[in-house]
C-alpha cells in the first residue's frame, strides 16, 4: 500500500467525472522529492486533467491529492497552489502575448503577489542579477526587450520554462513542452529540464518518446484515466498492455 | 516616501505633455475669461468656460473607464451609474445650501420635499449640509458600491460580455429608481435651482473658472495615481489579468483582488467626475443613470484609443465637442454621428487616435534605427 509518506506529490484514488465520462479513474501516483517523473499516455488518457487537479483548476469528485507529505491540495484554487511552490507550463505555450519577455520573467518571478506589494514594488539588484541569469540559461537575453507576441513557438515554449524557473517552485508540472519544436530545440530542452531536475522535483508529460527516451527517467503509463504502468522506458515498453493501448497503434 | 516613489513612477515624458497642456488651457481660458471685456475679440464667455469645465469631467470620466477597460479588460457599461452618485451627493449638498431661498422658503427641506407634504428630512439627507461630508459621499458612495458590486462579481469569476451586462443592468436599475418620487432624489425632476458652492454664487464668473480649475485639478490628479498604476508592476499584472486571466492565477495572483482595487478606484473616479460636472451644468436628474451614457463614454475611450490614458481623455473632448457642435447645427443627426463614429474608428482606427499615433512614431523610430544600417550597403 502506497502511503504519502516521503513523497513531494501523492496521489490516491483520484476520480474526475465530466457528464459522466471518466477522465481520471482510481487514479494513484506518488512522486518523491527531488525525482523527475515522465507521464506518457495516449490522446485522453486523463494527463492534463491530472495538471488540471494538481493545479486546483479542477476538483476531483473524490481520492487525496498531498503536497509535501500532508498538505491537502484538493480543498485550494489556483492561486494558493501556485503560492505553495507549485508551478505548471502549458501545453500551448501560454506567455504573456502584449508584454515583453523581460516583463514576462519579471511577473513570474518569486516576490509577493498581493496588490500591496505589487503597487509598491522596486526592482533589487538581486531580482535583476536573477532575471539575467534566467535569460542566459533560456537564450533569450538577445530578445528580452521584445514583445513576447513577437517570438517563435519554440522560444515561447522557452521562455515559459524561464517563468517556471523565475518562480523557483518546489514542484515543476510541465506539459508537453516540445510539442512543435525542431529535433534541434527538443534535444536542448530535454538538457534543460535534465539541469532544472537537479534542483527541482518535475512531473512532465510528454507525447514524443525520442524525448522522453533523452530524459532518461521513470516513467508512468496512463490510459482511460488510471496508471496502467510504472518504471523505465524500456520496461513499460515491454508491458503488454502498453503496447496495447498505446505503442502498439 | 513609498507612496512618493510610488507617484514619481506616473510622470513619465507623455504625462509631463499632458499636464503641461492641461494646465495651459485651463489658465488660458480663465485668464481670457476674467481678465478680458465681454465685449473683447479675445473674451471667451462664461458660456465657453462651464462648456469646457464640462468636457473636462467627461475627460475624467473617459479616464475611468480606459483604466478598467484599457489596462484590466473589464468593459464597464455602468459607469454613467458611478458618475451620477457622484452628482447626486454633490447635488445633495448644493439643495441644502439653497435654505430659505427655495420657492416654499423652507429652511431646511429642499422644494421638492415641501412639495410632496413631507415633515422631515429622510435620514439619508443627514451631514450633506456640511461640504466635508458631502465630499466623503462623493467617493464613499460610489466606491462602495463598486466595491461590493466587485466583490461579488469578481469572485464568481464572472467576466466578457456577462460582466458588461449586469454593469449595465445595475445602472439602469438605479435609473428606475432614482425616477420614483419617494427614493427622495427629486424623482424625475433631480436635483436644481442651486444657488451657491462654499458660498460662493454658482452663476458667478469666478465661480465657474474656480470649478474648471477644479475640474482640471481633478483630471490631473486622476490622470496621475492612473500613470502611477499602470507604470508599476502592479500595471503589469493587471495587463496579465487582461490578456491571460487564468495563467496569472497560475503564477500565484489572485486577479479578482487586483480587479477589485482598479474597479473600485475607477468608480470612485467617476464619482468625483460627476460631483464637479453638476455644479458646472446646474442640475442632476435620473437621465444621468441612462445606459446610453455609460456606452458613449466607452465610445470616447475607443475614438481615442483603449489603454493608453492620455487617448481617453482626448477622446471624450473631441467626441464632446462634435457633439456641441452638431447638436447646434443638426441636433436630430447626432445619435447617427456618433455612430457613424463608432463604425469607422472600429474599421479605420482600431486602436483609437492615440493608438494609431503610437503606431506611427513606432514605425518612424524602426525606420530611423534600420536607416544608418540599411546605408553603408546601398554603398556597396
Amino acid at each position: 500500500m502506497p502511503t504519502s509518506k516521503a513523497s513531494i506529490l501523492y496521489l490516491e484514488n483520484v476520480n474526475v467525472s465530466f457528464d459522466g465520462f471518466r477522465a481520471l479513474n482510481n487514479l494513484s501516483l506518488t512522486v518523491k522529492p527531488g525525482e523527475m517523473r515522465a507521464i506518457i499516455g495516449p490522446n485522453g488518457a486523463g494527463k492534463t486533467t491530472m495538471m488540471d487537479v494538481i493545479t486546483g483548476k479542477t476538483r476531483p469528485d473524490n481520492g487525496r491529492v498531498l503536497f509535501d507529505e500532508t498538505v491537502n491540495l484538493t480543498r485550494m484554487d489556483e492561486a494558493e497552489i501556485a503560492s505553495l511552490g507549485i508551478g505548471r507550463k502549458f501545453q500551448k505555450p501560454t506567455v504573456f502575448e502584449n508584454q515583453t519577455v523581460w516583463d514576462n520573467l519579471l511577473l513570474a518571478l518569486k516576490a509577493g503577489r498581493r496588490a500591496w506589494d505589487t503597487l509598491f514594488y522596486r526592482m533589487s539588484a538581486k531580482d535583476k542579477q536573477e532575471i539575467e541569469d534566467i535569460l542566459e540559461i533560456i537564450r533569450l537575453g538577445q530578445v528580452r526587450d521584445e514583445i513576447s507576441a513577437n517570438l517563435s513557438h519554440g522560444q515561447k515554449q522557452w521562455l515559459e520554462i524561464g517563468m517556471l524557473l523565475a518562480q523557483d517552485p518546489k514542484l515543476l508540472l510541465v506539459d508537453e513542452p516540445v510539442a512543435g519544436m525542431t529535433d534541434a530545440e527538443t534535444e536542448e530542452t530535454a538538457r534543460l529540464l535534465r539541469d532544472i531536475a537537479q534542483r527541482h522535483s518535475v512531473v512532465v508529460v510528454e507525447h514524443d518518446m525520442a524525448f522522453v527516451r533523452d530524459l532518461d527517467v521513470q516513467v508512468t503509463v496512463l490510459h482511460e484515466g488510471s496508471a496502467i504502468a510504472e518504471g523505465t522506458l524500456d520496461y513499460v515498453s515491454a508491458d503488454e498492455r502498453v503496447i496495447e493501448v498505446y505503442l502498439g497503434r | 516616501m513609498m507612496t512618493m516613489k510610488f507617484i514619481q513612477g506616473g510622470f513619465d515624458r507623455r504625462a509631463v505633455v499632458f499636464l503641461g497642456l492641461l494646465f495651459l488651457i485651463a489658465a488660458v481660458v480663465s485668464f481670457l475669461n476674467l481678465a478680458m471685456e465681454p465685449g473683447s475679440t479675445f473674451h471667451v464667455s462664461s458660456y465657453t468656460v462651464a462648456l469646457i469645465g464640462k468636457y473636462l469631467c467627461y475627460a475624467l470620466l473617459a479616464l475611468s473607464v480606459d483604466l478598467v477597460w484599457g489596462f484590466c479588460g473589464v468593459l464597464s457599461l455602468g459607469h454613467a451609474a458611478f458618475f451620477a452618485l457622484g452628482g447626486y451627493a454633490m447635488g445633495m449638498y448644493l439643495m441644502r445650501q439653497i435654505g430659505t431661498r427655495g420657492v416654499y422658503g423652507d429652511p431646511v427641506l429642499p422644494d421638492f420635499m415641501v412639495f410632496l407634504n413631507w415633515k422631515e428630512l429622510p435620514w439619508f439627507w443627514y451631514g450633506f449640509d456640511q461640504f466635508w461630508f458631502a465630499a466623503l459621499m462623493v467617493l464613499a458612495v460610489p466606491g462602495v458600491l463598486a466595491f461590493v458590486f466587485g466583490w461579488f462579481a469578481f469572485r464568481s469569476r464572472v467576466t466578457g460580455v456577462y460582466l458588461s451586462i449586469i454593469t449595465q443592468a445595475l445602472t439602469f436599475a438605479l435609473m428606475l429608481a432614482f425616477f420614483r418620487n419617494d427614493m427622495g432624489f427629486g424623482g424625475n425632476n433631480g436635483l436644481t435651482d442651486f444657488k451657491d458652492i462654499l458660498g460662493f454664487d454658482v452663476q458667478a464668473d469666478s465661480t465657474r473658472v474656480g470649478l474648471l480649475i477644479a475640474s482640471a485639478v481633478a483630471l490631473a490628479i486622476g490622470f496621475i495615481i492612473c500613470k502611477a498604476l499602470v507604470n508599476s508592476k502592479f500595471g503589469k499584472v493587471l495587463i496579465a489579468v487582461r490578456d491571460a486571466e487564468s495563467r496569472t492565477r497560475f503564477l500565484g495572483y489572485r486577479p479578482e483582488n487586483y480587479k477589485l482595487l482598479v474597479w473600485t478606484l475607477s468608480a470612485m473616479m467617476a464619482g468625483v467626475a460627476g460631483a464637479l460636472y453638476v455644479p458646472q451644468v446646474g442640475i442632476i436628474n435620473p437621465s444621468e443613470f441612462t445606459p446610453a451614457n455609460s456606452i458613449e463614454a466607452v465610445i470616447w475611450v475607443a475614438v481615442g484609443g483603449r489603454g493608453t490614458l492620455v487617448g481617453a481623455t482626448i477622446g471624450a473632448v473631441l467626441v464632446n465637442f462634435g457633439k456641441t457642435l452638431f447638436t447646434g447645427i443638426l441636433p436630430e443627426f447626432w445619435l447617427f454621428a456618433l455612430g457613424g463614429l463608432f463604425i469607422a474608428v472600429t474599421l479605420f482606427l482600431p486602436k483609437g487616435i492615440m493608438g494609431a499615433i503610437d503606431g506611427y512614431m513606432a514605425k518612424r523610430k524602426a525606420a530611423k534605427d534600420s536607416g544608418p544600417e540599411a546605408q553603408p550597403q546601398e554603398g556597396d
